[in-house]
């Protein structure tokens, strides 16, 4: 009768010790490989950004090719520009959804809303460029801070959808009966309670897809397309951040380079602080009750 | 058996039964301290408020919403329609040739898209077999092995590298990366591992082996949150059942926990793998943009991304614009497939029930 | 072939709290022995404690004297891994694994320690659902059907068969039955009465007339101490201390 005795009454075999230590190892030093890159780009940033960075930068637009100094400053308002244009549309288009798919949408159509929004999260940015530059730019027939804003605005709905629904969806529903019960049509409940209650993770949810948009390049290659010089005109090419660090860190000049680095950590900052601001904001009025 | 209770004659309770209820008791006072005073407040206010007749108002905040949500159904409809239409005179001009032509030759109106799909390709293989043991590796980490106090720091750190701009990868890698490819780590590889052809030829840094760098760097977090996700998924009674059995950690971990979310971590591994198909600007910037396919990972390549990013704006006819249109809608459909298995995948572990057996 | 379990001045903790106070029990080998007690009486910390399973949750911790026939579980040179190998572990909801066959759930902790001639392997895990019952109802779908698939029963028979077939000199078992019908709980109840004869056998259970028919010694454990601790016929009909008597007798728990 064969046994697992003979084989166990030794201590763990040496072999398994090794394995169980190489396995601990392996795993520290994935987490060390993983956060190396991690903490190198912050240092460079912010070496190399802190540098470039002064008043000039922060002030004046870009000066000729050869020329010294010069800035960001259109390119900081142009993506703001942008970035309002997409606020626009993605916020309200996301929100709209999420309370459809929550409040309306446990259906069919709901289903395809919910699927339509998942695959419009995983399209390329660049690909969502085209349809804006299709949709866009060839009917106007020329390149706008419009597009480039539609085109953001469109990568917001995604996030902003998800994140309303699911916040929708964990008020309870004895909240929206007690409204009923007392004689609120559902467009109120909606909105002034469920809504309301739901706001922090809604808020953050707008927040998170406005960071991530901030930050995009390749769909204002064509739509956008960036400006030399200060443009608040929607409908004319406009500077964006993203795209002027694009294009000076491929350029052959020095000084171009130097201002990508603060141009880089300006954009860094600016989606860092954001996320941060509507964390303490929402949690202050959280903490204040209601 | 010994007996217990002599179950046939339980004891009986003493004492005086307790006197009948005639009265009903009082309600307790509500206490509207205890509630939250803004949705109280705002009940009331409304409450006050007309009109009464309220379908109207209700009628047209349905439409208003469903509008929005359609919206979004029309902008996906609107997005593939433009993709497909704009394409259609490439697609007539090339066929199917278009994606086995080698020759990308906007002078002559040649339009072949292999070395994109090739270099598109490789850089996402090279990219996951790079990501794939370090995501895996910091989730299990962060899950299974690393003290409470570090847990929440190292996963906030790994889910921060998810928010930087993909522009900003692109200029650390111009900046930094590229030139210790070139100066000390693609020498060595050519010394070393140069003889399997993948690492031949001049070390410019830039290349096909600094754009599979850079976007493991950034499919990482991907696929360690959803690995995290699928890990913490799994019970402890299936950790505490290996390890009872008498095994070491790693053994616990390995037949325990990642046996068991093995299909949910492939789900986030094809979810990585979608990111990195489809990312543009890092790769962009140090891939080379050569539209040729070499074997050597040290040369240049071009991706399907990266092409329209350079050359779309400049793009002169309509036939060039419409190829590269139709790159573009290759590009989104492998993605939306992708992405598609992707989450049947990882819904399948943490949605419904864990795997079946293998035989 | 079970051997005896000793236990001198075992302490246990969570944290700061402390869950068993000096706790001193011989337990005989080849008999059945029970713990109960109320609930957060210290009963599965102290099975847990034999196994040094208590010590993978995080913050907790045991000192204390126990020996397992000759070996001394928390002596200086003693592995964790080896004392559990060598005491097996039957837990409350049954945790077969989803992602193994029948044969892979039994034949688990025999890869683990390395076996791997297959020949061998077949006997054992043949052997092993043979000794929990249950080789009858599987042996033609061995691997073909999950470990999961199986009835609730069924399911903590094969945990049983996979604790078994690594060979353990002890089994404990923590609650085996108490997820189960009253069909499976009988079906348990006798194989236990079977094990003890190969197997020292520890079980908790918060079931008083399950102690009373499966085991012949029983503990009763309170606020992390060992109250009392007789036959227990003794324990059931004329127990030595007030507080075993309120417990057995229902007056609270």
């Amino acid at each position: 009768m064969p046994s697992i005795a003979a084989s166990t009454s030794q201590p763990v075999s040496l072999w398994r010790r090794v394995a169980n230590q190489g396995a601990t190892a392996f795993a520290i030093l994935t987490a060390v490989l993983v956060l190396v890159p991690l903490m190198a780009i912050f240092v460079y940033l912010l070496i190399k950004g802190v540098g470039a960075l002064n008043w000039a930068f922060l002030t004046q637009t870009p000066k000729p090719v050869g020329e010294a100094g010069g800035g960001m400053a259109n390119a900081i308002v142009g993506s703001g520009v942008i970035l309002a244009i997409a606020s626009l549309i993605g916020i309200p288009l996301g929100i709209g959804s999420g309370i459809y798919l929550a409040e309306y949408g446990r259906n069919r159509f709901g289903d395809i809303v919910r699927f339509t929004a998942d695959v419009l999260n995983g399209v390329p940015s660049i690909v969502i460029g085209i349809a804006a530059y299709s949709l866009v730019v060839v009917p106007q027939k020329h390149f706008s801070a419009l597009s480039g804003g539609v085109a953001l605005g469109i990568m917001m709905i995604p996030t902003v959808a998800r994140a309303t629904e699911e916040m929708l969806l964990m008020v309870p529903n004895a909240v929206r009966e007690a409204a009923f019960g007392l004689g609120i049509p559902k467009w109120r409940t909606t909105l002034s309670i469920t809504l309301r209650t739901a706001s922090a993770g809604v808020i953050t949810g707008c927040m998170l897809a406005f960071a991530r948009v901030a930050g995009e390049t390749a769909p204002l290659l064509f739509t956008a397309f960036g400006n030399q010089f200060w443009n608040l005109n929607p409908n004319q090419p406009t500077a964006a951040l993203p795209l002027q660090i694009f294009v000076y860190a491929i350029s052959p000049f020095d000084e171009w380079h130097n201002q990508a680095w603060a141009g880089a950590l300006i954009l860094i900052i600016l989606i860092v602080g954001a996320v941060a601001a509507v964390r303490i904001t929402v949690s202050r009025g959280r903490l204040k009750g209601a | 058996m010994s007996d217990s209770f002599d179950s046939m004659n339980p004891p009986q309770p003493s004492g005086e039964l307790p006197k009948p209820v005639t009265a009903m008791p009082t309600l307790a006072k509500v206490d509207h301290q205890r509630q939250p005073r803004g949705v109280i407040a705002a009940l009331e206010q409304i409450r006050h408020s007309r009109p009464r007749n309220s379908r109207m108002p209700d009628a047209f905040f349905r439409f208003i919403i469903l509008l929005s949500a359609a919206s979004v159904f029309a902008i996906v409809v609107l997005v593939v329609w433009e993709l497909i239409s704009k394409s259609q005179l490439s697609l007539h001009q090339f066929g199917l040739k278009f994606f086995y032509g080698h020759d990308w030759d906007p002078v002559n109106g040649n339009f072949g898209a292999m070395p994109f799909i090739y270099g598109t390709l490789v850089s996402s293989f090279l990219a996951l077999v790079l990501a794939v043991p370090l995501s895996v590796g910091v989730a299990v980490f962060i899950t299974e092995m690393c003290p409470q106090r570090l847990r929440a720091i190292i996963s906030f750190l790994v889910e921060l590298l998810a928010a930087i701009p993909s522009v900003i990868y692109g200029l650390w890698a111009i900046f930094v990366l590229a030139p210790l490819l070139r100066d000390y780590v693609e020498p060595f590889l050519g010394k070393t591992l140069g003889w399997t052809g993948l690492f031949t030829g001049p070390a410019y840094g830039l290349g096909m082996l600094a754009a599979g760098i850079i976007l493991a760097i950034m499919i990482v977090p991907i696929i360690a949150s959803i690995t995290r996700e699928v890990l913490l998924a799994v019970p402890q009674n299936q950790r505490e059942a290996v390890l009872a059995l008498g095994a070491t950690r790693w053994e616990m971990i390995r037949m325990g926990v990642l046996r068991n979310a093995r299909i949910g971590i492939v789900g986030g591994i094809i979810l990585g793998l979608g990111r990195a198909l489809g990312e543009t600007m890092a790769v962009t910037m140090v891939i080379g943009n050569r539209p040729e396919v070499a074997k050597s990972l040290f040369a240049p390549g071009y991706t399907m991304a990266s092409v329209i990013a350079n050359e779309f704006s400049e793009a002169t006819g309509d036939l060039y614009l419409s190829a590269l249109i139709e790159i573009g809608l290759a590009l989104f459909i492998v993605t939306l497939i992708v992405n598609a298995l992707a989450r049947l995948l990882v819904w399948s572990i943490t949605g419904g029930q864990s795997a079946r057996a293998n035989a | 072939m079970g051997v005896g379990i000793e236990v001198r001045g075992l302490n246990a903790w969570y944290g700061k709290n402390q869950a068993l106070n000096e706790i001193d029990m011989k337990v005989p080998a080849n008999h059945v022995t029970a713990v109960i007690g109320p609930s957060g009486c210290g009963k599965s910390t102290f099975i847990r404690c034999l196994n040094r399973m208590h010590e993978t949750i995080p913050d907790a911790r045991a000192e204390g004297d126990v020996k397992v026939g000759e070996m001394d579980v928390y002596g200086d040179g003693s592995d964790p891994v080896e004392v559990r190998r060598r005491i097996g572990m039957v837990f409350q909801k049954p945790n077969p694994f989803p992602t193994m066959s029948i044969y892979g759930n039994v034949a688990a902790g025999l890869k683990l320690n390395g076996f791997s001639n297959r020949k061998q392997m077949d006997e054992l895990v043949e052997r092993s659902l043979k000794l929990a019952a249950l080789w009858d109802e599987v042996k033609d779908n061995l691997h073909k059907k999950s470990g999961a698939s199986l009835s609730g029963g069924q399911q903590q028979r094969l945990c049983i068969a996979r604790a078994l077939a690594v060979e353990p000199e002890v089994l404990l078992m923590d609650e085996p039955a108490s997820a189960l019908d009253p069909i499976s709980t009988s079906k348990i109840e006798e194989l236990i009465f079977q094990l003890k004869q190969h197997y020292t056998v520890v079980i908790v259970t918060h079931n008083m007339q399950q102690a009373a028919r499966v085991a012949e010694l029983t503990g009763f454990f309170l606020m992390g101490s060992l109250i009392e601790y007789d036959k227990t016929e003794k324990i059931f009909t004329n127990p030595a201390d007030k507080r075993t008597e309120d417990y057995v007798t229902g007056r609270f728990g």
